[in-house]
């Protein structure tokens, strides 16, 4: 590819990302009222959508061969113990992080 | 100065809840320059991309594009599909991110998903300005991530890692933004149709093309899931904001 062809495929890449963070402002504007609908799914969808942001991150992970996803099970739960018991979002974070890569630099 | 007492005020409020991604986006944004400095491609690449996608897996898929053949609207379609994530946080975003006057189309142009997840979730307190808040929350992200993909790229070939499973720290910030989102809500249905549709997708689809079916799914699900779910969520999520 020339440059001005890889800017041209840079372009492409920036209008679709851009495509799908403008396109419901877009479609529902602020004057008119927002169908309800519509409504419902933003209230609704982000518990879901972070659900999805969960296993999106642990996509490569390999239950059955390799390390059997055990590093990440056991640093998860860290977190989510951290995080009920201190609920200071940076301990539950860090803590996790910090147990997860002593696991796999050492045991796995 | 006075005169940026509230700027100042909503970035003091705003960085703590940026660390993470600053772990994060600097280990990220360095493995991305680096890979596009081994691939061959000067600095300014990653510099450029950083700042003008801001959609880090994307950016990664788009050096494998550049190395390829000139399929301009091949590539616009295939980050349609890979971003197609974005279409959910506007839905979700339209009453926060509105009205904001000129920082609105910054906040949808820097709304990847650590930003979104963030301005989502985040308790603003109400003495701190919501638009600045979620502005500096952006503007932050969008410069770790610029600032880590311009060092992986000018200094590339000489980093030597030994920091195995930093990435984690991505993973770890979602669970605790799952977890807090868990923690506000009265009835659990999306959550855990969010969990299991993704997983199920997963399974069936793969690694590489399970997140457009899952959105689907999700979307069918929450559809059919109406009328019992409306009224818990509507009740739940009052006073949480529209400040």
């Amino acid at each position: 590819m020339t440059v001005p062809q890889q800017l041209l495929t840079i372009a492409a890449v920036v209008l679709g990302t851009m495509a799908t963070r403008f396109l419901p402002f877009l479609l529902f504007p602020a004057g008119k009222p927002t169908p309800k609908y519509i409504q419902y799914l933003g209230k609704a969808l982000p518990a879901a959508v972070f659900g999805l942001l969960v296993v999106y991150c642990l996509r490569n992970v390999t239950p059955f061969s390799g390390s059997h996803g055990l590093p990440e099970l056991i640093s998860i739960v860290l977190v989510v113990i951290l995080h009920l018991w201190k609920r200071q979002m940076l301990l539950s974070i860090a803590g996790g992080t910090v147990c997860y890569m002593a696991l796999v630099q050492t045991i796995f | 100065m006075q005169t940026f007492s509230v700027q100042k005020k909503a970035f003091r409020a705003a960085f703590p809840h940026t660390i993470p991604i600053l772990a994060g986006f600097w280990f990220l944004g360095l493995t991305y320059g680096i890979y596009m400095n081994v691939s061959g491609f000067r600095f300014w690449y990653p510099m450029l991309m950083s700042v003008t996608i801001f959609a880090g897996s994307m950016e990664f898929v788009t050096v494998s594009l550049l190395l390829g053949g000139f399929h301009p609207l091949q590539a616009f379609l295939m980050t349609l599909m890979i971003n197609a994530r974005h279409l959910f946080y506007g839905i979700s975003m339209l009453d926060k991110y509105r009205g904001l006057g000129w920082k609105t189309f910054y906040l949808i142009f820097g709304m990847c998903d650590e930003s979104f997840s963030i301005n989502y979730t985040a308790d603003i307190p109400d003495d701190v300005d919501r638009g600045w808040f979620m502005f500096f929350v952006t503007l932050l992200n969008h410069f770790y991530w610029f600032s880590g993909a311009a060092l992986g790229g000018v200094f590339g070939s000489l980093i030597h890692f030994d920091t195995e499973g930093l990435d984690f720290v991505m993973t770890a910030m979602f669970v605790v933004i799952f977890l807090d989102q868990w923690r506000k809500e009265k009835n659990h249905l999306s959550a855990l149709a969010g969990i299991g549709i993704s997983l199920l997708c997963l399974i069936l689809f793969g690694a590489d093309d399970f997140i457009v079916p899952a959105m689907i799914g999700i979307l069918g699900v929450l559809t059919l899931l109406r009328k019992p779910l409306e009224p818990a969520i509507t009740s739940s999520v009052k006073g949480g904001f529209e400040k």
